[in-house]
């Protein structure tokens, strides 16, 4: 009689515990593989606009260049700007017939006159685009000022709020597993009391006693995992069209990987938008590795409160 | 060498157990405890596996001073000092094989070494046909021949019996102290508390005598009474 055949043995001695252990562990991990995705998702579209020229100021044809090189200076003297590109009226000109190929019509009518100059301006943070924007509409000799604000803002509260909301939801389902199995276990404590005083009285030590328990909680959790992941993939996979037409126009959307300012090889860059199996395939092994550890804590806790050694 | 020194065991502030006991027990003795329900017979054989802490004295087992056993080192003691019991504390879901295996898998040996030694320990027990059985199949007296294998399995140096013939027949009853004998020739020292007064008059051992919590009388061949 090995130890796997007790643990196994155990299980089957109990299938409705089983499957109960199992399913709340499925669907915490569900809610984890959802919650996850859509904060990696909210955080690197957020990266991306951060990322994109947040505001644009176009020059009227009277502005001279002194006068834009010495608005180029003063920006940069602020500190607070993190990229400036002058896009002349020529090169107005090729974005415009570049973005309008496929319109002769339109690429007729338009001539570089008629196209302002402008200033793409980033800032190294989304709350100094007022600032900027403040200084620009002082300046002289621009006529029309645009800026990302408000798709920024609303991208920073969303952000925020599955955060916030993701963390509370994934601390009360991480709570509730290790409830659930430290309950299940204390029952299968209770169940197998008299087992374990035989063994205590044989010459068992505490680490075999335990070692059994142990092991269930972290293969319920194991198993959890890999559902809930599979069940999160599955829905992901589903939603893929949905979210497809809402992030329209969004390039593929990369997360930059390091550990303690140090890359790993081949995976600098992993692809959040398309969905990639890399991604995909990282998370499953972070929440097995977490699931592990949710049923060893529950199990190890029931153990600590049921059993007296 | 078993040795209690002035031991006390209060269970609450006003039920005293154990009430300064020094005894001492020598490497293959064959010991019975005997006393009316109460007395404490129970609550010295604890006493002996670190079950229970005494409120007071020291107790030593051959170099192991039980008072002070850190956690880690009971499971030794337990595996030096067996006990068996009038219940006989069978897993009932487990054949007499496995039953009798668990005190060498906790032990860590190979597959091999624990089927030879469960089975040889099955045959001195007089249980080598039934190994695949399980407890529902088995007598009283098979029962606590389980018991007395799991026990010795592990070839212990003390071998401690609270009441093991308490729910036999006097035949079978009788049976289990034989085997109880054999083992002691063995040089294992065994421990009875018992309240069979024919087999303590009969066996000629000796007798240690409890009452209230005392010893009463201690004699190298005693009687029950």
């Amino acid at each position: 009689m090995s130890k796997s055949f007790n643990i196994w043995h155990h299980i089957r001695r109990s299938p409705y515990q089983t499957i109960l252990a199992i399913s709340i562990t499925s669907l915490t991990f569900f809610v984890v593989t959802l919650v996850s995705y859509a904060a990696l998702v909210s955080s690197t579209l957020l990266t991306y606009f951060e990322q994109k020229p947040q505001i644009t100021a176009f020059f009227s044809d009277e502005k001279k260049e002194d006068s834009i090189k010495a608005l180029q200076d003063k920006l940069k003297g602020t500190g607070k700007v993190s990229g400036l590109r002058f896009v002349s009226k020529d090169e107005a000109l090729k974005i415009y017939q570049n973005q309008n190929k496929s319109d002769p019509l339109l690429l007729e009518m338009v001539t570089a006159d008629i196209l302002p100059a402008s200033l793409e301006i980033s800032t190294t943070e989304p709350k100094f685009l007022a600032d900027v924007a403040t200084i620009l509409q002082q300046e002289s000799g621009i006529n029309e000022t645009i800026y990302q604000k408000d798709i920024v803002d609303t991208l920073l509260t969303w952000t925020a709020t599955i955060r916030y909301a993701g963390i509370l939801l994934i601390i009360f389902f991480f709570l509730l597993t290790i409830l659930v199995t430290l309950t299940i276990t204390g029952m299968k404590i209770i169940l197998r009391r008299e087992e374990i005083e035989i063994l205590k009285l044989v010459g068992a030590t505490r680490s075999y006693i335990s070692k059994p328990f142990i092991i269930e909680g972290m293969l319920y959790g194991f198993i959890g995992a890999i559902i809930g992941w599979l069940l999160g993939y599955g829905v992901l996979l589903y939603a893929t069209p949905f979210l497809s037409s809402l992030l329209q126009g969004i390039p593929a959307l990369s997360l930059h990987i390091a550990f303690f300012g140090k890359t790993i090889p081949y995976m600098r860059e992993v692809v959040v938008w398309p969905i990639s199996i890399v991604l995909t395939g990282i998370l499953l092994f972070l929440l097995t590795f977490l699931g592990l550890l949710l049923g060893a804590l529950g199990s190890f806790v029931a153990l600590w409160r049921y059993v007296r050694f | 060498m078993i040795t209690f020194d002035r031991v006390t065991r209060k269970f609450g502030e006003h039920t005293i157990a154990l009430d300064s006991i020094s005894l001492q027990i020598a490497d293959g003795e064959f010991v019975f405890l005997v006393g009316t329900s109460g007395a404490g017979k129970t609550t010295l054989l604890r006493l002996i596996t670190r079950d229970l802490l005494p409120s007071s004295g020291h107790i030593h087992v051959d170099s192991w001073d039980v008072v002070q056993l850190t956690n880690k080192q009971i499971p030794l003691l337990r595996r030096k000092v067996a006990m068996i019991f009038q219940d006989f504390k069978v897993l009932s879901d487990r054949t007499v094989y496995e039953n009798v295996a668990i005190a060498l898998e906790i032990l860590g040996k190979k597959e091999k070494e624990i089927e030879t030694s469960v089975v040889s320990t099955l045959e001195v027990v007089g249980l080598g046909g039934k190994i695949s059985v399980f407890p529902a199949q088995l007598s009283a007296g098979e029962l606590q021949r389980v018991s007395i294998a799991r026990a010795i399995v592990g070839k212990p140096g003390i071998l401690l019996a609270d009441e093991p013939t308490g729910n036999l027949d006097p035949k079978t009853g009788w049976d289990i102290i034989k085997l109880l004998v054999d083992i002691n020739k063995r040089n294992t020292t065994i421990i009875m508390a018992t309240h069979n007064m024919d087999i303590v008059n009969s066996m000629r051992r000796r007798v240690v005598s409890m009452k209230h919590g005392k010893v009463t009388r201690d004699e190298k061949i005693g009687k029950y009474q």
